[in-house]
């Protein structure tokens, strides 16, 4: 339960609990990468919860090689102007510049993401001198924790990003929350030393050892090609997906979006899942890990 | 009486955590099976694009109208106000919404994110410390019809709204971690 106490008491803008509190309402729900217009249509009409607004999706990326950067914020307002859900753009890995352009042109979310092509070597940006509230990968507990202690709003899991394969995410859920479920076995004394091996905050660490999970919600992305990798990465524990080059690489993007909707929201019902996943035609092709010449969640400190 | 919260999308699991502090047991909402189980109902925050066609493609969205016409005790906050409401402004064109409370809503009226705010909120017959309210990308309720009482306003806008056993709010009293309005709903459906 959120402490009532905490509350501001003249109208403030920007709080911990508005920017975690979009994230809440996204849960259960499915964030779609569009590249323009026309996508963004597809996916609100699928049921899409929210859209991350990009020039290439992380498939194209990948293929193409190259530096990535933050979208053309024309591309941005293109898509917002396309659609009535919240919408998301990503800034390079601490390019504090692209996120005050993105708050600038009033994004929802910004996803400070390992998908782009990494601005600042030791840094992350300063997540808390924005109004805007911040959407960071992690692979690990101990990355989630620094990402939130820099003021991030939501954690998603890195995945692998357009590679269509689910392996990696699974890896970093499973590597987050089973840490969560050693820690609130752990003593006083060990939690120190869990902080010290997590590198993040004594607090933060206390925080999640009393709570059993972060204080932040945690979504997956990475990797998300079909609605039963939706209903695999919901049971595990995610609470909502991110699907980047998932919907637009597979041969019928309209059908794709609306069955990985369903199977995100029942989840736990095979029979649902088991309907809605016929005759989707082509998942995206996707790639093995071991044949990746960069891997993309290995971004970020 | 079993309280329900639909679980389709959105902070269901915030709502069910409140009426838990109460010492009220929840059940989630997703199938119709769910909903003929249940006695009242919340509709929480989240999308309301994408509750309302999951209510479709769940087959949940005609049992719930005959539900609604039951006058069964029903509370929608944010996303479920607009679901509720008769009439829904800056909506999607396919955006039909439940027409259970008298009420024309205008979506994401206040801006985008960057406009979420907190603020104290005054409600009528509760005494105590001002409410905190909590808006996000919040609906305004533009006009609400003869039969709707205002329970609470914001800059001369109506905020927490009830007619008959139908309740609404634009704000989330589930992200407030103060129980008074769950707790307020309770009592004056069960009587």
């Amino acid at each position: 339960m959120p402490d009532a106490s905490k509350a501001p008491t003249t109208q403030t803008t920007g709080t911990a609990r508005v920017k975690r509190g979009l994230a809440e309402m996204l849960r259960g729900g499915v964030i779609m990468d569009v590249v323009n217009a026309e996508q963004a249509k597809v996916a609100e009409d699928a049921g899409a919860v929210a859209v991350m607004a990009l020039e290439r999706v992380p498939a194209d990326i990948r293929r193409d090689g190259g530096v990535a950067r933050m979208s053309d914020p024309a591309m941005i307002e293109g898509i917002r102007e396309a659609v009535t859900i919240p919408v998301m753009a990503k800034c390079r890995i601490g390019h504090f510049a692209e996120a005050q352009v993105l708050e600038a042109l009033a994004v929802d979310y910004i996803d400070e993401s390992e998908v782009l092509t990494p601005a600042d070597e030791a840094h992350h940006v300063d997540k808390f001198a924005f109004t805007v509230p911040f959407v960071c990968g992690a692979t690990n507990l101990g990355e989630a924790l620094r990402r939130i202690s820099e003021g991030a709003a939501l954690i998603r899991s890195k995945g692998e990003p357009g590679t269509g394969n689910i392996v990696e995410a699974v890896r970093h859920l499973r590597s987050i929350l089973g840490d969560i479920r050693k820690l609130t076995v752990a003593d006083d004394a060990e939690r120190y030393a869990w902080a010290k091996e997590l590198r993040a905050p004594v607090d933060l660490v206390r925080e999640v050892a009393e709570q059993g999970e972060l204080p932040v919600p945690l979504f997956c992305a990475g990797g998300i090609a079909t609605p039963a990798d939706a209903a695999l990465v919901m049971q595990l524990g995610a609470q909502s997906v991110f699907v980047g080059s998932g919907i637009f690489k597979s041969s019928d993007p309209s059908a794709m979006a609306k069955a990985v909707v369903e199977a995100t929201t029942h989840f736990a019902d095979p029979m649902i899942v088991a309907k809605v996943s016929r005759g989707l035609g082509a998942a995206m092709r996707g790639e093995e890990i071991a044949g990746l010449d960069v891997k993309l969640a290995d971004r970020g400190w | 009486m079993q309280v329900g919260v639909l679980a389709l999308q959105g902070a269901f699991r915030e709502h069910r955590e409140a009426f838990d502090a109460l010492g009220v047991s929840t059940t989630e909402v997703r199938t119709p099976d769910d909903l003929g189980g249940v006695d009242a109902l919340i509709i929480p925050g989240g999308e309301s694009t994408t509750i309302l066609k999951l209510l479709e493609t769940s087959a949940l969205a005609a049992p719930l109208k005959e539900r609604l016409n039951d006058a069964m005790p029903t509370f929608g906050t944010c996303a479920g106000l607009i679901l509720l409401a008769r009439v829904v402004v800056d909506g999607r064109a396919d955006q039909v919404p439940l027409n259970a409370i008298d009420l024309t809503v205008r979506r994401n009226a206040y801006g985008t994110q960057l406009a979420s705010f907190e603020v104290p909120l005054t409600i009528e017959g509760m005494d105590g410390a001002p409410f905190p309210g909590v808006f996000i990308r919040a609906p305004v309720v533009e006009a609400v019809g003869e039969h709707v009482e205002v329970l609470a306003e914001h800059s001369g806008r109506p905020v927490l709204v009830r007619q008959g056993r139908i309740w609404a709010s634009t704000f989330h009293p589930e992200l407030s971690g103060d129980l008074r309005v769950h707790e307020r709903f309770l009592d004056e459906v069960m009587r």
